[in-house]
């Protein structure tokens, strides 16, 4: 039973928690095992809280057997380490932060404890969440479970590789340009990236606040939609997390697609993308297209715009986010002899070069003389771009797309040049930019190998939709079965 | 030719706060010069008319009761802090004396 019990989804070791066949405690323990056998060669983990983790996993089993049936009671679940967790280190991949114990818990990290979701620890990432391969951190690179020589994505690469290596049924993410998405395509496995404001972002260290949101990296979409619904929903520590009801989004996995209309964008099939990669994606059109849906083309005319708007508009928040780290009330301090030299050399040491690119960057499309031509200019063809998507959404119901151009690439490949890496994220952007939601799911594989993503893209808090078709996909395809060769 | 001049580069460095090396300093003006000259292709997009998007909710200013609530404990942030005493963050001096 030891070995199988990390291949269960939530949604089975619920089943099994609850018929009394399994207790958390041997749940979680058979991840902390499988964590301490593999993660050597994997690198997901920056933190693992194993003494913590057995302490809640008994109280679960307690609860348990006090009467509570919740399917979270128990479930062992890996946070990005850019989630604040109380008492236990977040160093957002950076320096800057090394030993910060955040003196409280996020709220999406607080609502899944207070279901009983066990902490196995806190996972790998690029610094402050920007990159697109994981390479970014300061600490270690993580490597893709599918092909040891290549990234995971990123920047929640940590995340995606412990679901795909099986050592976390359940792990956040946070994704402000396809940072859950792009990962989880690369790695084979679920990832959804919730309406803007669905999510409270409390406790999740700012990158660009008008974009960030939290979400789950899961095997199935059944299971996404169990996180979502435990996470979402209006907090008062968060005024940009909207007051709408949450949906029971369970319900909405229904299993068929018959007369969801279903748009493909022409601009998403460019020059550039793999041809494995083109063809996956086109093969689970046809295929829902086979199980009733309606598929049309449609148009997303702005798209090749939202790599140049994303990298002036999340530059620009960030370089105000990241003023915070000073070295006066976290992370080490360099002491510079007076204040304005303290500031500038604790954060020259502080921060990585991606990091100071970008602070250069958004400083830049900020700055007196320069904030019309680029800061504004990208915040009006950002209109543009959730202009194309109203209109699209008033034709189709959800859209079929690529998540990224490429499968899993290779370890240092892009590293030297930035502008090549930022398009690995060419067909994440345009939904944080919209502030619409969108879901990654394993669709194929190319010839290497490696995991091919499809994406569903659904309106501003329309979860419920991407959910059904991600989940009627799932019934009739067992590519997100598939698990990586590791022994 | 790079759009930034090492002076730009050195100015936007100083308004950041960063202490940035000469080969810091070099790469930056290369790569920064190329990702701007990426996003010059926006000036082509007629934007006469179009408001900007700073945020995609109608965020209107939010407000609580104001009611007295239990802070984090100090300890726990001060913690933290590289350098602390007597229940303050220790920085260097702002103002001198005259």
């Amino acid at each position: 039973m030891a070995g199988s019990l990390t291949d269960l989804t939530i949604t089975e070791a619920a089943a099994l928690l609850e018929q009394g066949t399994i207790t958390s405690v041997e749940l979680v323990q058979a991840h902390l095992d499988r964590i301490a056998a593999l993660d050597g060669r994997i690198g997901a983990y920056l933190t693992v809280t194993a003494g913590q983790a057995l302490d809640a996993a008994h109280a679960a089993d307690e609860r348990r057997r006090q009467g509570e049936t919740d399917p979270l009671l128990g479930i062992p679940i890996a946070y990005k380490d850019v989630l604040c967790t109380r008492g236990i280190e977040t160093t957002c991949g950076s320096r800057i932060l090394k030993g910060y114990r955040p003196p409280y818990d996020a709220t999406a990290v607080e609502r899944l404890a207070r279901r009983g979701a066990v902490i196995l620890g806190k996972t790998n990432m690029d610094e402050f969440a920007m990159g697109s391969s994981t390479e970014n951190s300061a600490y270690q690179i993580t490597r893709n479970p599918w092909d040891l020589e290549r990234v995971p994505g990123g920047s929640s690469g940590g995340s995606a590789a412990a679901v795909a290596a099986r050592m976390a049924p359940l792990a956040l993410g946070t994704d402000t340009g396809g940072s859950i998405r792009q990962p989880a395509a690369l790695c084979g496995v679920v990832g959804l990236k919730p309406s803007y404001g669905r999510v409270s972002r409390y406790g999740l260290v700012a990158f660009a606040s008008s974009l960030d949101q939290i979400g789950p990296f899961t095997r199935t979409v059944e299971d996404a939609a169990l996180a979502l619904g435990v996470m979402a929903g209006h907090d008062p520590l968060d005024s940009t997390s909207a007051p709408l009801p949450v949906p029971d989004y369970t319900a909405a996995l229904t299993g068929d697609v018959q007369g969801v209309k279903i748009g493909v964008p022409d601009e998403y099939f460019i020059e550039g993308i793999e041809p494995a990669v083109a063809e996956a994606v086109q093969a689970a059109v046809d295929l829902l297209a086979g199980m009733g849906a309606s598929v049309q083309r449609v148009s997303l005319p702005h798209t090749d715009l939202a790599l140049p708007v994303y990298y002036l508009v999340a530059p620009a928040e960030a370089s105000a986010n990241l003023a915070r780290f000073d070295g006066v009330r976290y992370g080490p301090r360099v002491e510079g002899g007076e204040m304005w030299e303290t500031y500038r050399q604790t954060r020259g040491a502080g921060f990585g070069p991606e990091v100071k690119r970008r602070i250069m960057l958004g400083t830049y499309a900020l700055s007196a003389g320069y904030y019309d031509a680029y800061y504004l200019k990208a915040q009006k063809v950002r209109t543009l771009i959730r202009q194309d998507f109203e209109r699209a959404f008033a034709e189709v119901d959800v859209i079929a797309c690529p998540v990224s151009p490429t499968t899993a690439f290779r370890i240092g490949e892009r590293m030297d040049d930035p502008l090549q890496m930022y398009l690995s994220d060419v067909f994440t952007l345009a939904v944080n930019l919209a502030g619409i939601c969108g879901v990654s799911l394993p669709c194929g594989f190319d010839e290497r190998g490696l995991p091919v993503g499809l994406q569903i893209i659904g309106p501003a808090f329309g979860e419920e939709r991407i959910l059904r078709v991600g989940y009627a996909y799932q019934q009739v395809t067992d590519w997100h079965t598939h698990a990586p060769a590791l022994g | 030719m790079p759009a930034l001049t090492l002076e730009q580069v050195e100015h936007i460095a100083e308004l950041a706060k960063l202490a940035l090396t000469d080969e810091e300093k070099a790469r930056f003006r290369e790569q920064l010069s190329a990702i701007l000259d990426y996003a010059a292709r926006l000036q082509a997009v007629d934007t006469d008319d179009i408001p900007p998007t700073a945020n995609v909710l109608p965020v209107d200013t939010v407000l609580r009761e104001d009611v007295s609530r239990p802070a984090m404990p100090r300890d726990d942030i001060l913690a933290n802090s590289p350098a602390s005493e007597q229940g303050m963050f220790r920085v260097d001096v702002i103002l001198e004396e005259e």
